[in-house]
């Protein structure tokens, strides 16, 4: 195996921390080395590229499996198989084939604006003047491949050879490049499919419910308890069906077996089923074949079969219904040879529980439960969009080879090879298409969600990384329901509690811890098989009655939902399949769990659960023991040694729930079966970066998990080498003085985004109310703060049908022979020269287009031949340097100009801060050096910090964070940094260092007035917080405006910076100036400083007219001159053109004495 | 009526109190105190007057300055910051630079370094540079500016060995540094930067930038005098500060144990412990019967940083005084190294007597 450098080496280092190799270990305090070694296996953002590397290895095969077979209707001996679907390596897709396809990095396609895709293969078998036809590598689509996948290029990479490529060690990958920019996927959070939610609610009563997903449909299905009847429902059934019924329609049951089914010997259960029966005895349903047709004459005609072509004969109701049940109704229970038990014990159980909710309220389960959630990722999204291309191209396929068959007399046999290709575009177009606009539409579920990508934001590494995280809620923002929003318990350890937005989405956008795993489908063939064959204490539910099924003692086994076989020792049997697992004989994450309450055992093999791993503990001691750390340390066993050996485990949200888990290794008792390996890592990467979090108010760690997404900093080692559309960089990021582990897992140490500011917290000035913050002018001076703008301009020279093309046009000279101003930084080829300066309204790029792109240039259907300016200018008011001018041509073989442009910018008054504790402020005055108070070391604070910030926010890491930062300066040792959640290093202990160093033990020193020279009479709070630059600048805000451009349409001012709009005087404004009677004011401001104009009026018809005469009344006499707004006469000329008359009718102020 | 010998003491201590510090603002001017004059007398400040250096090297100086007022005192601190001219890079002329680095945050490090050269010429011959106004030429002359110019250009060692790993001995050029500006006289300069007075930077080992094979940075740099209120690089020092004298008056005697809980309290060599010596335990008071015994004895005050230790401890909380002189100002002075640290102080102090002269002269043209 080839060492990876991901950086996470250095924390495995014996020598780390100042340890040493012959330091003693103890479990106690080195645990926490298996999550680096978690990481070093999964990454943090492994959930996606795992999702994705199942797509593509496992599910794009299974899929065409499914639909492996194409038969020709026209043409019996005809058919085409495909037998093998591959992946191969991103690829160049150049628009010519004479270019070499060769195989294409990231870093590329970025620059180039190309998708960075795979090409997908397929061998197929088809039928040719009656020989079998074997031809395989045939291209069918291309598909975007996801970066750091085991497709990619840089998918085990290392260090130097991701050098090579221009890409950043640090970048976490699992993100697509569509068109030169980067495409996330987002996590989507889902309620769990095919599992039975029962709930209560006021318009249906008690009910269970459950989504059917198979890979035909998803479906749901109701059992719904009202008015004492319980019924079916469906969405293909007109009307709910009395449960008896459907019993009846499954066939083989007699009443008491039913009865038994549903009640088992409970005698309340069966009082309150018994009812049930006389529904059906109403409807005159005893037989099974009374049943179906009951069932099938309420089936919807036009549901999903009947849409097909009409060429099936009509069937009767009974088949109908027989249909309906065997293949619609609960359709992830598959029936094999009309062997309808099964089915029937699922309704049952379905039934049961619903009898059991409405005897006891608490049996309900709970939709936020995150058990009951399953999140899906890239590679299932991917999977069911590329499904139904694949069934669409298929459809497509078929059409192409009967039209081919239809034809009487064809000359040659049918060749599939060419359309196979051409119809794969629809594939490739399709998967396109789909991520770049973030519109997932799959036909066959009517899915149709928007927003499922997004842009990959670069605004810092931990935006990028809190991105990769982030999981999304399908419910709808806009509803006031409270619950999916609130902090549920068992989100505890598997998602952060404290990164979320606030605002409307709230709660429902969430992010991972930074433990998480979310599991991809590992198949239940093993289960099953274990069961069936292994263990002698559970056998088949099928061959057992009802009765059987609920004595007491007697446990039904659930695989992924559906009853599978019974137990009467679950405890036994949940042991076991524990044991199995923890030797790897199953899989790590298949997870057992014991519901007592409805005597069930449940096993889960299924995708998209959420889980994280945990130390055993048997009885009553880890099974972790330090000669397993120090085997890790020698890089002598990894992660997935431990998982083997049965020393941790992954434990579902659900197997959560049976186990008791101790937080410390002191707080074992013997009843504790797992051990806790951090507890920081309830938060996640984004949440980590707060030093003592444990200690603020937990809202202000939710501000700065926003906030920590808008710091300027490093982006990625490749910085320099992207041409982003925005980049901001900082010019001297540093690594933070306090930092946490987690800062060290994610990398956020060789990525900053901040610097270590010197703070005292004291008032200065009085510019420092409201939150704001005075700096110190020579530290702006020497590059606190300093930042870099990076913008991006593309020019595109297109060619048109016509064959005529852009092009670069030259400089433009005035008459004396000189360049004008306009184009002064323009080189001889028309594109800015590296290093000038740009101010507003210079032109970077001279690009010009042909006047004449409509014609076809073909005889005398010609165009002139001159060009037009389509230059790209410079439009921001503050100057900026090119940086760099990149060429090359794009997919479509046209070349690609980008310019980017450079500001460095230091700070300057309105600029906003903030620190790691969601304290943001703005720049309120900018001190002098010599100003500033000093302390007796001679001291001088970078930022002064008015105190006021304190109280109301309880922002204690804050304090925490400075005193300790203080405390590793003095003392000139790293190992005080730290200020994880939960193993924070005392603070008693930086006092005790203050101390020594000739401080005060509690931050605050004396100090001197810089202005009087005479001592403050208060100690002052002061040591380094780490200040992070945010993006939002006053040079990109400032704004004002005299005179400027107008709207056409209303000839008022336009609107917004960008358009160099007027400041809108709005509604309440108006308002305000009402109340106060400033009339005057009123009119200058909505009518004389906007929109004024003049008009000619005729008096007597009260109709506009023009140059002082009247068109209607054909006189100059009546007609007059006024003033109105423009959009109030806009107004009159449009109602009048819809036939809405209009006259005004004119007074004077001051009437002329007649 | 004149104060007693002990008012005056009292009323030149700042009190550090465990949470305040008292008596901040000094209260020796006329009418303060009733029926006393302490109006400004020359003779009274001339014979009290002292500074006394502790520590004198070029990069730093601390020394005591005695009976003056903190408004004086600040002064000097303050244009040692902001008013003592220093020559700094001000204007970079980028000819090329293929380096990493951007032009901007290039010549942004560039100015901050500091340079040294013949002080009669940086002094006498040197003036300042005044910005062109708008329309108007740069009139760049052997007085007013400095040239120096940056050319390196980063190549392969032929001579490393194959299997180096440091980049600096791989590469020619690999790191710019300081040393890497060179000095061109225009003009007289030559005579008064010349030899051991030539224009160097003050640490030849300032990194500038890193630079791999087939990277060149040249540009040509212009220096000019300028002020510390401009920009920082124009600072001659890197801080000047001062601190009050601490006082330590142990009120009641501290012996035994307490004594050297009481000595951890402070720096190293504030207080010594002595023993309590015969004669005194003989004597009535508080050492009776307390011979060779530790007690504390405040020796030099001067090192405390008064962290305010022992106040937190409640043994000692009544026991000690804690203060500082209000007119001892112990300065420190760091240079960046273009003047010596005491150099810096009088130049501020001749800058002092210049602004005093120009305000003179605005009080006789207001009285009249």
């Amino acid at each position: 195996m080839t060492v990876l450098d991901d950086g996470f080496e250095a924390l495995l280092e014996p020598f780390y921390n100042g340890k040493k190799l012959t330091d003693p270990i103890s479990t106690k305090e080195d645990k926490y080395q298996l999550l680096p070694a978690f990481l070093k296996v999964k990454g943090l953002v492994k959930q996606h590229i795992d999702s994705y590397n199942y797509f593509i290895n496992q599910e794009i095969k299974d899929i065409v499996k499914a639909n492996r077979l194409i038969k020709s209707d026209q043409e019996e001996s005809f058919w085409l198989e495909f037998t093998d679907i591959r992946v191969g390596k991103p690829t160049r897709n150049d628009y010519s084939d004479v270019v070499s396809r060769s195989e294409v990095n990231p870093m590329e396609c970025r620059l180039r604006d190309m998708t960075y895709a795979a090409d997908v293969v397929v061998d197929i078998v088809y039928i040719r003047d009656r020989h079998k036809i074997r031809h395989n590598n045939v291209l069918l689509c291309r598909i975007p491949v996801m970066l750091k996948s085991a497709k990619c290029c840089l998918s085990g990479a290392s260090n130097s050879e991701m050098e090579v490529m221009n890409e950043c060690p640090l970048d976490p990958g699992g993100y697509f490049i569509i068109g030169g920019t980067e495409k996330v996927i987002l996590i989507q959070e889902q309620l769990s499919k095919n599992r039975v939610i029962v709930e209560a609610d006021e318009k249906m009563g008690v009910h269970a419910s459950v989504t059917s997903s198979t890979h035909e449909r998803k479906s749901k299905t109701y059992v719904i308890l009202k008015k004492e009847r319980i019924t079916l429902a469906h969405n293909i059934l007109m009307e709910p069906i009395p449960i008896v019924i459907v019993f009846k329609a499954l066939g083989g049951l007699t009443d008491c077996e039913i009865m038994e089914l549903v009640a088992g010997g409970d005698a309340r259960y069966q009082d309150d089923f018994l009812i049930n029966f006389d529904e059906a005895t109403k409807a005159g349903v005893y037989t099974q074949q009374q049943a179906l047709e009951y069932v099938g004459q309420r089936v919807k005609m036009g549901g999903p079969r009947g849409r097909q072509f009409g060429s099936a004969p009509r069937r009767s109701h009974a088949e109908e219904g027989l249909d309906a049940l065997a293949n619609i109704i609960i359709a992830h229970v598959t029936i094999q040879g009309l062997e309808f038990y099964p089915k029937a014990i699922y309704i049952a159980m379905m039934v049961r529980r619903v009898l059991m909710a409405s005897h006891n309220p608490k049996l309900v389960d709970d939709r936020d439960f995150v058990g009951n959630k399953r999140l899906e990722l890239a590679g299932q999204l991917l999977s069911l969009l590329f499904e139904d291309l694949f069934k669409g191209f298929v459809s497509n396929l078929k059409m192409n080879m009967e039209n081919f068959f239809k034809k009487p007399n064809r000359t040659s046999a049918y060749d599939p090879v060419g359309p196979i290709k051409g119809q794969g575009a629809f594939i490739t177009q399709g998967l396109n298409r789909a991520i770049q606009s973030g519109n997932w539409t799959v036909k066959r579920f009517n899915m149709n969600r928007a927003g499922v990508t997004h842009v990959l934001s670069r605004l810092s590494y931990i935006a990028a990384l809190g991105m990769m995280t982030r999981i999304s809620s399908q419910f709808e923002k806009t509803r006031k329901v409270s619950g999916p929003r609130a902090l549920q318990m068992s989100q505890w350890g598997m998602l952060c509690t404290s990164d979320t937005p606030e605002g409307e989405a709230c709660g429902l956008v969430k992010n991972l811890a930074l433990m998480t795993h979310i599991t991809t489908d590992v198949g239940d063939e093993a289960v099953k098989e274990w069961i069936h064959g292994v263990d002698s204490g559970a056998e088949a539910i099928e061959n057992f009655s009802g009765t059987e099924m609920h004595t007491a003692g007697a446990y039904i086994v659930h695989l992924n939902g559906t009853p599978f076989a019974l137990t009467h020792s679950p405890k036994r049997f949940a042991a076991r399949f524990r044991t199995l697992r923890r030797r790897g004989w199953l899989s790590p994450f298949a997870s057992i769990h014991i519901n007592s309450h409805f005597s069930a055992i449940h096993i889960a093999t299924d995708e998209g659960r959420i889980c994280r791993p945990y130390i055993i503990v048997q009885n009553g001691r880890s099974k972790l023991k330090p000669e397993h750390l120090r085997l890790l340390q020698l890089g002598k066993a990894s992660f997935d040694d431990f998982l083997t050996h049965g020393i941790v485990e992954y434990l579902d949200v659900n197997e959560e729930n049976d186990t008791l888990v101790a937080l410390y290794e002191h707080d074992i008792v013997p009843a504790t079966t797992h051990l806790e390996i951090e507890p920081f890592t309830i938060l996640g990467a984004v949440a980590g970066l707060i030093p003592f979090p444990h200690h603020n108010q937990s809202p202000r760690n939710t501000y700065q998990c926003a906030m920590g997404k808008q710091a300027i900093g490093a982006i990625a080692y490749n910085q320099f080498n992207r041409i982003d559309t925005l980049l901001y960089t900082l010019v001297y990021p540093q690594r933070p003085m306090v930092i946490t582990k987690t800062i060290q897992l994610v990398h956020y140490d060789k990525l900053p985004a901040g610097q270590n500011a010197t703070v005292v917290v004291m008032s200065y000035s009085g510019y420092d109310i409201e939150d704001a913050l005075v700096l110190n002018k020579a530290s702006l001076d020497r590059g606190f703060g300093r930042c870099q703008v990076f913008r991006k301009y593309t020019a595109e020279l297109q060619s048109y049908p016509n064959g005529r093309r852009d092009r670069m046009g030259g400089v433009a000279k005035d008459e004396d022979g000189l360049v004008i101003d306009k184009h002064a930084i323009l080189d001889e080829d028309g594109m800015a020269m590296v290093g000038e300066r740009v101010f507003s309204g210079n032109t970077m790029l001279k690009k010009e287009t042909p006047v004449d792109k409509g014609t076809t240039g073909i005889g005398t259907d010609r165009g002139p031949d001159d060009f037009s300016d389509a230059s790209l200018n410079y439009k921001i008011a503050d100057a900026a340097y090119i940086d760099k001018v990149m060429i090359s041509t794009n997919e479509r073989d046209h070349p690609v100009i980008k310019v980017q442009t450079r500001q460095t910018r230091r700070p300057e008054l309105g600029d906003k801060f903030s620190s790691r504790h969601g304290q943001k402020g703005v720049v309120g005055i900018i001190v002098d050096q010599e100003d500033m108070p000093f302390a007796d070391s001679g001291l001088v604070p970078d930022i002064i910090m008015n105190p006021h910030g304190f109280p109301s926010r309880m922002t204690v890491g804050k304090l925490f964070e400075c005193l300790t930062g203080k405390a590793s300066i003095v003392h000139g040792r790293p190992e005080h940094g730290f200020g994880d959640a939960f193993r924070s290093h005392p603070v008693e202990e930086m006092g005790k260092v203050l101390v020594e160093h000739g401080f005060s033990w509690e931050g605050k020193d004396y100090f001197t007035s810089g202005i009087t020279g005479e001592p403050l009479e208060c100690y002052i709070y002061n040591g380094p917080i780490y200040y992070q630059r945010l993006k939002h600048m006053v040079q990109d805000k400032m704004h004002s405006r005299a005179r400027g451009p107008r709207a056409i349409l209303t000839r008022q001012p336009t609107e917004g910076r960008s358009r160099d709009g007027g400041l809108r005087l709005g509604e309440m404004e108006r308002d305000c100036l009402i109340a106060y009677g400033a009339s005057q004011l009123l009119l200058e401001r909505l009518m004389y400083s906007s929109d004024v104009t003049q008009i000619d009026i005729c008096q007597k018809c009260g109709l506009f007219g023009y140059k002082g005469y009247c068109q209607t009344c054909k006189s100059t006499r009546e007609v007059t001159q006024m003033n109105m707004p423009y959009a109030a006469k806009l107004l009159v000329q449009e109602l009048v053109s819809m036939n809405v008359g209009v006259r005004l009718e004119l007074e004077d102020t001051f009437p002329h004495e007649k | 009526m004149k104060p007693s010998k002990e008012e005056l003491e009292r009323r030149n201590i700042v009190g550090v109190g465990a949470e305040r510090v008292t008596n901040v603002t000094s209260t020796d001017y006329p009418g303060h105190f009733p029926g006393e004059d302490h109006a400004w007398d020359l003779g009274y400040f001339r014979d009290n007057v002292t500074i006394e250096f502790h520590k004198n090297e070029p990069l730093e100086a601390e020394f005591s300055l005695i009976g003056v007022d903190a408004s004086i005192a600040n002064a000097f601190r303050r244009m040692m910051i902001a008013d003592v001219p220093t020559f700094a890079i001000e204007t970079v002329h980028m000819e090329k630079n293929t380096s990493v680095i951007q032009d901007e945050v290039l010549s942004h490090r560039l100015g901050l370094i500091p340079f040294k050269g013949g002080k009669t010429g940086f002094r006498k011959f040197m003036k300042f540079y005044k910005k062109p106004e708008d329309g108007e030429e740069h009139s760049y002359v052997d007085f007013n500016t400095i040239q120096l110019s940056l050319n390196v250009e980063c190549t392969h060692n032929k001579k490393a060995a194959k299997n180096e790993t440091d980049v600096t001995k791989l590469y020619n050029h690999a790191h710019v540094y300081a040393s890497d500006i060179e000095f061109n006289p225009v003009g007289r300069q030559e005579q008064y930067f010349s030899g051991d007075n030539a224009i160097v930077p003050v640490h030849p080992d300032i990194l500038i930038a890193k630079m791999r094979p087939g990277q060149q940075i040249n540009c040509s740099l212009l220096m000019h005098k300028g002020v510390g209120s401009d920009h920082a690089k124009f600072s001659p020092v890197a801080t000047a500060s001062y601190r009050l004298m601490p006082t330590i008056k142990i009120k009641s005697p501290i012996l035994g144990e307490d004594a050297k809980k009481f000595q951890k309290c402070f720096p190293k060599g504030v207080i010594e412990l002595q023993t309590v010596t015969r004669k005194e335990s003989k004597e009535e008071g508080p050492f009776k019967g307390k011979e060779g015994e530790w007690k504390a004895v405040v020796v030099d005050p001067m090192r405390d940083t008064v962290s305010r230790e022992c106040l937190r401890h409640d043994e000692f909380k009544d026991k000690v005084e804690l203060g500082r002189k209000r007119d001892h100002f112990i300065y420190s002075v760091e240079s960046t190294g273009q003047w010596r640290s005491d150099e810096i102080f009088l130049e501020a102090v001749a800058l002092f007597k210049e602004k005093a002269k120009k305000f003179e002269h605005q009080v006789i043209n207001m009285a009249r």
